[in-house]
């Protein structure tokens, strides 16, 4: 079933009351969330990644129906064709899974995953004996059929999400929002339960919304991906365009490491200290940014490029060698990957000291839009 | 590597004087009680428990804390949700006015009481004149008891609530239960003991109330006459093995409702371990 939201915001303050959630009460009209609008289509399994307090969650909660929007504007939220903005959570049908599992301490597994069933109205109950069949098809699914009669301080992070889940997905809702799913785990069973997730809701077909500050995460689980900030969403969009055309320099820092060339440029010369590079760019100050994939390293400068810098840190773990570079014409080191044939060749260790040369910058004026280069190495 | 203050000496002196400590002030007395309210043997202890007298008092004693427990119970886990579970303005101060029975003394509260509700007071008058008697009889007892007792249910409650926080409560919601479905299946298993351990000290206190009682009772022999009231009056009237029997049957509530209490606690914490 799809979602969609008009003109939904949000402020804390001294409007309303209703239950404490991660707000910030006290404060006078402090704005977690302006207007947003957002479709997902049915079947579709859309991210939400932010930093903390860009209004993520608050957002997935709204959808939820566990906050409120405020009521200036009129924002409206539609399941389909079923508006669901002033329907109490209890009719939402609604999966949430929580960052923190909320699994009921005092129950066992069996009877975590059968309590949405069991609080049914009489007349929509199943028989017991159906619940319990029920119940142990789910757990099958999340391979914790061993696991019903233990409680959930008996089992692990990852089988204590697994167990949300499954309650979660008891009632077969349309909807299924998670928040920070992974966040508590640790980053095996993380990689785990992603893969795990996108198979469950291929499978299903439900639709699904979650809540993450984790950017390898989010593009790697989701099929569109909302970046937020501040309250607002930046840009949504597929992780292959998030990351190729990012709609603003939040977007394109928030999507993986960036390096930052700050200087003055003068007949096409851009000076930042004792470093030098050619650039496109008319007289004055001026900001690059650049990817770590994005810069070489080599012995010697370039007519082009003379950019100096000292290795200070080599990880050599993955595939490929991630090396820091530090100058003092930069204000922050520089992020290098290269290649691990490079990294033998080159003979790295730290200390020594090299040049970098960019293969491509990016730049973002204040106008919205950004400018890409490559320069030719 | 040894820790601090592990070394055995310390350890000898320190268990030795926590077993003396308990042994002077906590168990003597009990003893102490007990020894005096027989020095007379059993059928002078049973005559004196046995008296018109003493059993009117026995009865308003428990009287009162069978009442007193429902409402504060009632009153202690409203009062913690609210706090707990809600932002609202004037949470905090909420919060300390929960504290006035504690800070404010006994005997106090009973005088604020009998000048509020008594035949001169300010809701007194009227009450006169419709001819309904709250001071000097059972109800002004059942009042000023339910004063006192007020904050131990939720001053147990809301730390607990606090920090188990309402995820849970949350998690119910999103699968559709009601709200008293929830209170009954997720609230109330999370926080039984410390409920529990709310009733144990509001029914401790309830029995034992002295200060505020003696103010709004008016003292009438077999009618509003507490249990420690009866005591004090048997102990004014030097007849000490009465009091005693008295001071005896009270610690025996006492024990009784401990021991209640740690039956219940040891039952589910061996349901706990073994699912």
């Amino acid at each position: 079933m799809s979602i969609r939201l008009t003109d939904i915001a949000k402020h804390y303050g001294h409007t309303s009351g209703g239950h404490t959630g991660k707000g910030r009460p006290g404060h006078t009209a402090n704005r977690a969330l302006e207007p947003v609008n957002l479709e997902v289509a049915d079947g579709e399994l859309v991210g939400l990644l932010g930093p903390s307090g860009s209004g993520k969650t608050t957002l997935l909660r709204i959808i939820a129906g566990l906050e409120s929007p405020d009521r200036d504007p009129a924002g409206r939220i539609l399941f389909g064709d079923r508006d669901v903005t002033d329907v109490h959570v209890r009719d939402r049908r609604i999966g949430f899974v929580f960052q923190h599992y909320a699994l009921f301490r005092h129950m066992t597994v069996f009877d975590n995953v059968a309590f949405g069933l069991t609080v049914l109205p009489r007349r929509e109950r199943p028989s017991s004996g159906e619940i319990r069949a029920r119940v142990h098809r789910l757990l099958e699914m999340v391979q914790l059929e061993r696991f019903a009669g233990r409680y959930p301080a008996q089992l692990s992070g990852g089988q204590q999400q697994r167990v949300s889940l499954a309650r979660a997905l008891a009632l077969r809702p349309d909807v299924l929002l998670l928040d920070e799913p992974f966040g508590a785990l640790d980053a095996k069973v993380r990689q785990e339960l992603r893969r795990w997730l996108r198979q469950l809701h291929d499978e299903l077909g439900f639709t699904s919304l979650f809540v993450t500050h984790d950017q390898e995460e989010a593009l790697e689980l989701s099929d569109r991906v909302a970046v937020m900030s501040h309250g607002r969403i930046e840009q949504i969009d597929t992780p292959d365009a998030l990351y190729r055309t990012p709609a603003n320099r939040f977007v394109f820092e928030f999507l993986g490491d960036v390096n930052h060339l700050e200087g003055e440029v003068q007949d096409g010369v851009l000076t930042c200290g004792d470093a030098r590079l050619a650039v496109d760019l008319p007289d004055g100050h001026q900001e690059l940014l650049l990817r770590p994939h994005e810069v070489r390293l080599t012995q010697a400068p370039t007519p082009e490029a003379q950019l100096p810098v000292t290795v200070t840190a080599i990880s050599p773990v993955g595939a490929e060698v991630r090396i820091e570079v530090a100058a003092d014409w930069l204000a922050a080191p520089w992020l290098a990957t290269v290649r691990h044939a490079d990294y033998e060749r080159l003979a790295l260790t730290r200390g020594q000291r090299l040049y970098v040369i960019p293969r491509h910058w990016h730049r973002f004026s204040d106008t919205p839009g950004r400018e890409f280069r490559a320069i030719a190495a | 590597m040894q820790r601090i203050g592990d070394a055995p000496a310390v350890r000898r002196l320190l268990v030795g004087a926590a077993v003396l400590l308990a042994g002077l002030f906590l168990l003597l007395p009990l003893v102490a009680i007990f020894a005096q309210a027989f020095s007379q043997g059993v059928g002078v202890f049973w005559s004196n428990i046995s008296d018109r007298y003493a059993l009117a008092a026995i009865g308003l004693t428990l009287l009162i804390a069978t009442l007193t427990i429902p409402i504060c119970l009632t009153f202690g886990v409203a009062l913690a949700w609210l706090v707990t579970r809600f932002e609202f303005p004037g949470r905090r101060l909420l919060q300390t006015l929960i504290d006035i029975p504690f800070a404010v003394s006994p005997v106090v509260a009973g005088l604020i009481y009998l000048l509020l509700y008594g035949r001169n007071g300010w809701i007194g008058g009227w009450l006169d004149a419709h001819d309904i008697q709250l001071m000097f009889a059972w109800p002004g007892i059942l009042m000023v008891t339910v004063f006192v007792t007020s904050p131990f249910v939720a001053r147990e409650l809301i730390p607990l609530m606090q920090a188990q926080g309402s995820r849970e409560e949350e998690a119910a919601v999103t699968l559709g239960a009601p709200g008293w479905t929830i209170f009954r299946r997720v609230t109330l298993p999370n926080i039984r003991w410390a409920l529990l351990y709310g009733v144990v000290l509001t029914n401790a206190r309830a029995v034992g109330e002295f200060g505020a009682v003696s103010v709004v009772s008016g003292a009438i022999r077999g009618q509003t006459m507490t249990l420690p009231l009866h005591l004090e009056q048997l102990y004014q009237d030097y007849n000490a093995v009465g009091a005693f029997a008295s001071a005896a049957l009270l610690a025996l509530i006492a024990l009784f409702t401990l021991a209640a209490k740690a039956g219940l606690e040891w039952r589910t914490a061996r349901q706990e371990v073994t699912p």
